[in-house]
């Protein structure tokens, strides 16, 4: 073994990203692998609740416990990531006055703020919510975007020397001699496909120790060696409205159910959600029911959501896991805490370790259980330090001032700009030239697609969930091309193309759960831009080739007497 | 009492002008009511007719030659092939646009680097044609992220366009802002107010010339974005032109579209000229009858206002333009309540490939022979009510690059049917 102890880490969703740091900033080697995106798995695809601890604060009140004190210090480490909009539970006539109670208490329990508000004074944070609402219990519930703080993450653990794969598949573990030594990785990078990180082909990635973050796919990757990892994908659905109808996240107060809490998220809001287990955490039924349940069931507790506009649904599957001799029958029942499943004690194979369950908002600290972990084996005594570092782009407060004249930025572009850069701001936004708007919805400019381009390569997808690029209302319509061509700078037409039809397709997928009322006209003008005025749906570069000399070749106009022009290339005459 | 009018025209975009148009040449009293600017805004301003079989066999030479063989319900099998061309004939007159000198379709260049099938395009983009075998440069403006010209040029090269292609950017003269609206550019140059070059005041289409004008070489053409002048387009192209001795073409371009926004001026303008009446501002939101039209009802600043006519046209646009709406429950047609045909599963209304075979895209009325939309069981829903362009289904104008034709035809047989009712 070298000097310095070399770990790979499997995952690149919060947890995955979330050790990485920890390790590296403790010195040590790390080498993270992801089979797509960095969020490709449920991170991205999650309700970006910063809990309180609130919605565990009577169930399960160890993970209430951790969640509001990894609220505070996500708050503090990693404030662009986070709006503290503040949440509330609100009770309606029919919820158990007994339930509100203990909610109240639980909270008081588990160090979290909360106070009681009448219906009114609730009303008046929230203006729409419905008229019959009782009152409510305030706790410090926050928004969270998961894409900025694991980007911010995985830079960090960059900046510290870690190596940071993404689009790398692990198709295998070594083992040699009972003991986990390394991965077997695929590259999809490369010419053709990706031009970043390493070019295409396969790697052995061999390593000291290996840790297992892979959340539902945790069972995957310990069937590669026979191990059992029990991981219960349940999946839920999240629903996008096009506009905040609140600013405070709204829980409803009940002990559980479908359907009961509503998240604003930068200028959407996101219903959600439903608990349902799957077999396949990448194949499994995204269902009309569960999106009609959100909007009816909510719209109990805000009116105006049965007739707004729905942006898109997305779902997610929850990593959850239960020790083998629980046996839950409902997903809901199943704990929301973390384990760490040693191989070497569970297993009697030495050499990897499997962390599995847990929530985002305890991503941090996961992270740090799991390094202490894999640091003890070494016997390093390192401290962890990741609580009080703050991310990049979350150093310095003061950087959250008006950038908009500094960088000529129009408000309140340049207000988002630098709420989603932090203390990045100066460094992306001082640009050379002149800095105009990519994608309008999301006040997207030029300079922080290019900072995006330059740590993502010619991926699209990554460009947008890094700046929120095509994520709006018009979900891409105005703005895919343009995307597109902020790339071609740097890369050859040809590979330009195939980004952007992977980020149209992605794009489109996800609308198909809202493709009724605005969306769906949204949906009929973007098909119009794309396929009428740009003709992307037969594009001849890449098709059959076009016999140009059998169409129109106009009339000349230089004698202005309208006779017809001889074509072009000599050939033919019009034919009128 | 109800305003009145021979025929009444409800929709003011390409397929309601075309219908007041036909129907006021041919003497009838019109009167036009449109709620808001219509899809004219959003298009590119090319007119197609038929650029590819709903097969997506393509792109045609000939779309005459193709409509027999399209689908009996399509809108050009229900007007016909010879008022398809009467149709355009009248188009041609009133619009002064450029391709009804041929049948054969001209491939036009597009600001997201391909090539379309159309079959009229206006003057301005003439010298654009992709038949065309001159050299061509393209010049995109830094700020103006909707046409970067080298990305378009290198997507033509790898298209095959048979003619050297070139982008390049460059800096506006004068000192619009990052994010300046393309009706900023144009104003700029029609009134060619003059701009600081290096200290200099010079005028803005001189100042625009001389920053090209390097960078031109052996091109025999150099195209723009479409943003050279709302009321002077020509003027500016040919001052332009005769500055870097090349012709001077516009790439249409995303909404807001000035190409478009000019054909819808000039329409509004030829109505105007033939003695039809309108108003714009407010939506039509209900009506009296059954089985026949009695009236309509008007909604302005809160007031109900009736109207009333002998023949009515309903050419409100498609799921676009808000003439056929939809909510989880279904599709509908919201001023007369007339039968859009739709599958109760939302999720069949769409196809998982971006570019698929949409059925959302054919959503709209459908009509018998006489365009009169028909209910769910085939029969006439009132006899004096004609429908024309997007409202109208069975047929993926995206996909087919038929959009303007079929509201073109549809508007003009639609127009020449009610005038002839109640001549
Ligand atoms: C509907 C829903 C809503 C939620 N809402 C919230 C919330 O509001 N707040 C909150 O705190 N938590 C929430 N959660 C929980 C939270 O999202 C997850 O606990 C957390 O994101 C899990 O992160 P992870 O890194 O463990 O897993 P993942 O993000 O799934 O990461 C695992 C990664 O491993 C990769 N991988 C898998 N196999 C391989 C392989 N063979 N090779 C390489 N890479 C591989 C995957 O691609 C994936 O990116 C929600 C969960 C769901 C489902
Ligand atoms: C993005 C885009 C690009 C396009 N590009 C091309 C192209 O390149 N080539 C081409 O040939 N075609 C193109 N088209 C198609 C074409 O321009 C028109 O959209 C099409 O011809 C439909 O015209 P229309 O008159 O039927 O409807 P619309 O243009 O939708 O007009 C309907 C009008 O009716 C009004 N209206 C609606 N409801 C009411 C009411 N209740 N009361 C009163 N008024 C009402 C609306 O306000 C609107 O003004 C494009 C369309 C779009 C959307």
């Amino acid at each position: 073994m070298a000097s310095t102890p070399h770990i790979a880490v499997i995952g690149g969703g919060s947890t995955g990203v979330g050790i990485a740091r920890d390790l590296a900033m403790r010195g040590l080697d790390v080498t993270l692998v992801e089979q797509g995106n960095l969020t490709h798995g449920t991170t991205g695809r999650m309700h970006g609740l910063l809990h309180s601890g609130g919605r565990y604060a009577v169930s399960d009140q160890a993970s209430a416990t951790e969640c509001i004190e990894e609220n505070r210090v996500l708050r503090d480490i990693a404030s662009h990531c986070v709006e503290m909009t503040g949440g509330m539970f609100v009770k309606r006539p029919e919820d158990s006055e007994e339930y509100f109670q203990e909610k109240l208490q639980g909270c008081k329990e588990c160090g979290i703020p909360a106070d009681v508000v009448s219906g009114a004074e609730a009303r008046q944070m929230e203006p729409h919510l419905a008229k019959d609402v009782e009152k409510a219990i305030t706790v410090p519930d926050g928004a969270i975007d998961p894409f900025r703080l694991v980007v911010a993450n995985a830079a960090s653990a960059q900046e510290h020397g870690a190596r940071i794969e993404t689009h790398s598949k692990v198709t295998d573990l070594l083992v040699e001699d009972d003991e986990v030594v390394g991965l077997e990785v695929e590259h999809a990078s490369g010419p053709g496909k990706r031009v970043h990180g390493t070019e295409g082909g396969t790697e052995e990635i061999r390593a000291d120790y290996v840790v297992n973050a892979t959340g539902a796919w945790a069972g995957r990757i310990g069937d590669m060696a026979d191990l059992d990892i029990a991981v219960r994908p349940s999946k839920g659905v999240m629903t996008i409205m096009n506009i905040r109808q609140v600013d405070t996240v709204i829980n409803r107060c009940r002990p559980k159910g479908d359907a009961d809490i509503v998240v604003p998220h930068e200028t959407t809001a996101i219903l959600g959600t439903t608990d349902e287990e799957v077999e396949d955490p990448e194949d499994y039924p995204e269902e009309q029911w569960e999106v009609d349940l959100m909007i009816e069931t909510l719209s109990e507790l805000i009116p105006m959501l049965e007739e707004a506009r729905t942006i898109r649904s997305f779902w997610g599957v929850r990593p959850l896991y239960e020790p083998p001799d629980v046996g839950s029958e409902d997903p809901t029942d199943i704990t929301r805490d973390f384990f760490l499943l040693d191989h070497d004690e569970r297993d009697d194979l030495p050499g990897m370790t499997s962390i599995v369950g847990g929530k985002f908002t305890t991503y941090r600290m996961m992270g740090e259980q799991i390094s202490d972990h894999v640091c003890g084996k070494f016997g390093i005594d390192a401290e962890c330090r990741t609580a009080d570092e703050p991310l990049p782009g979350s150093e310095d407060f003061s950087v959250l001032r008006d950038y908009m004249d500094e960088f000529g930025l129009r408000s309140p572009i340049g207000r988002r700009s630098v709420e989603r850069l932090g203390s990045r701001a100066d460094e992306v936004l001082k640009t050379e030239g002149p800095n105009p708007t990519v994608c309008e919805c999301e006040g997207v400019t030029r300079a922080e697609i290019q900072d995006a381009i330059s740590q993502s390569g010619s991926d699209l997808n990554a460009v947008r969930i890094r700046t929120r690029a095509s994520m709006g209302n018009c979900q891409g319509g105005i703005c895919t091309h343009r995307m597109a061509s902020e790339l071609h700078g740097e890369y050859d037409e040809g590979i330009v193309r195939e980004a952007w039809d992977e980020l149209l397709q992605e794009r489109w997928k996800g609308q198909r759960h809202a493709l009724w009322g605005e969306q769906l006209s949204q949906a009929a003008l973007n098909y119009a831009l794309h396929a009428t005025t740009q003709n992307r749906d037969n594009d001849p570069a890449g098709g059959d080739p076009v016999d140009f000399a059998a169409f129109d070749s106009g009339v000349d106009h230089t004698d202005d007497s309208g006779t017809a022009d001889v074509a072009a290339d000599g050939g033919k005459p019009d034919g009128d | 009492m109800a305003i009145e009018s021979e025929i009444l025209v409800v929709g003011g975009g390409l397929a309601g002008l075309s219908s007041a148009l036909a129907a006021a040449r041919d003497g009838a009293d019109v009167r036009l009511v449109s709620y808001k600017q219509s899809t004219l805004r959003q298009a590119s301003g090319l007119v197609d007719l038929l650029g590819y079989t709903p097969d997506g066999e393509g792109p045609l030479t000939d779309p005459y030659a193709a409509m027999p063989d399209l689908p009996a319900s399509h809108p050009y099998r229900t007007v016909g092939v010879e008022t398809v061309r009467e149709a355009m004939a009248m188009f041609d007159e009133v619009s002064g646009y450029e391709g009804g000198h041929t049948d054969t379709n001209a491939l036009l260049p597009t600001h997201g680097g391909t090539i379309k099938p159309t079959a009229r395009y206006p003057r301005g983009a003439a010298a654009g044609l992709a038949s065309d075998d001159r050299d061509t440069l393209f010049v995109g403006i830094e700020s103006m992220t909707d046409f970067d010209a080298p990305h378009v040029a290198d997507h033509l090269d790898a298209a095959g366009v048979p003619f050297d292609v070139r982008g390049e950017t460059i800096r506006f003269p004068g000192d619009l802002r990052a994010d300046a609206k393309v009706t900023r550019y144009a104003k700029l140059l029609d009134t060619n107010g003059e701009v600081a070059v290096r200290g200099r005041k010079v005028p803005a289409r001189e100042a625009l010339a001389q920053r090209v004008n390097p960078l031109v070489e052996d091109a025999e053409r150099v195209g723009f974005p479409a943003i050279l002048g709302d009321d002077n387009p020509g003027a500016i192209r040919d001052a332009l032109g005769d500055q870097m001795g090349v012709d001077v073409f516009e790439v249409p371009m995303g909404p807001p579209s000035l190409p478009g926004l000019r054909l819808e001026d000039k329409l509004f303008e030829a109505l105007d000229e033939s003695g039809a009446s309108f108003e714009t501002g407010n939506p039509i939101v209900d009506f009296d009858g059954e089985g026949h039209v009695e009236r309509v009802f008007m909604e302005k600043n809160g007031a109900r206002i009736p109207l009333s006519a002998d023949q009515y046209v309903l050419a409100t646009g498609g799921l676009v333009g808000k003439g056929v709406e939809s909510d989880r429950d279904g599709v509908s047609e919201p001023v007369f309540d007339c039968h859009v045909p739709h599958s109760d599963d939302r999720y069949d209304w769409f196809d998982t490939d971006v570019f698929g075979d949409h059925p959302f895209a054919g959503f709209g009325v459908e009509t018998d022979d006489d365009l009169r939309p028909l209910s769910a069981d085939g029969d006439v829903e009132f006899d004096n009510l004609r429908a024309a362009g997007s409202v109208l289904g069975g047929y993926d104008f995206a996909a087919e690059k038929s959009g303007s034709g079929v509201s073109i035809a549809t508007g003009y047989a639609a127009g020449t049917s009610a005038a002839a009712e109640v001549r």
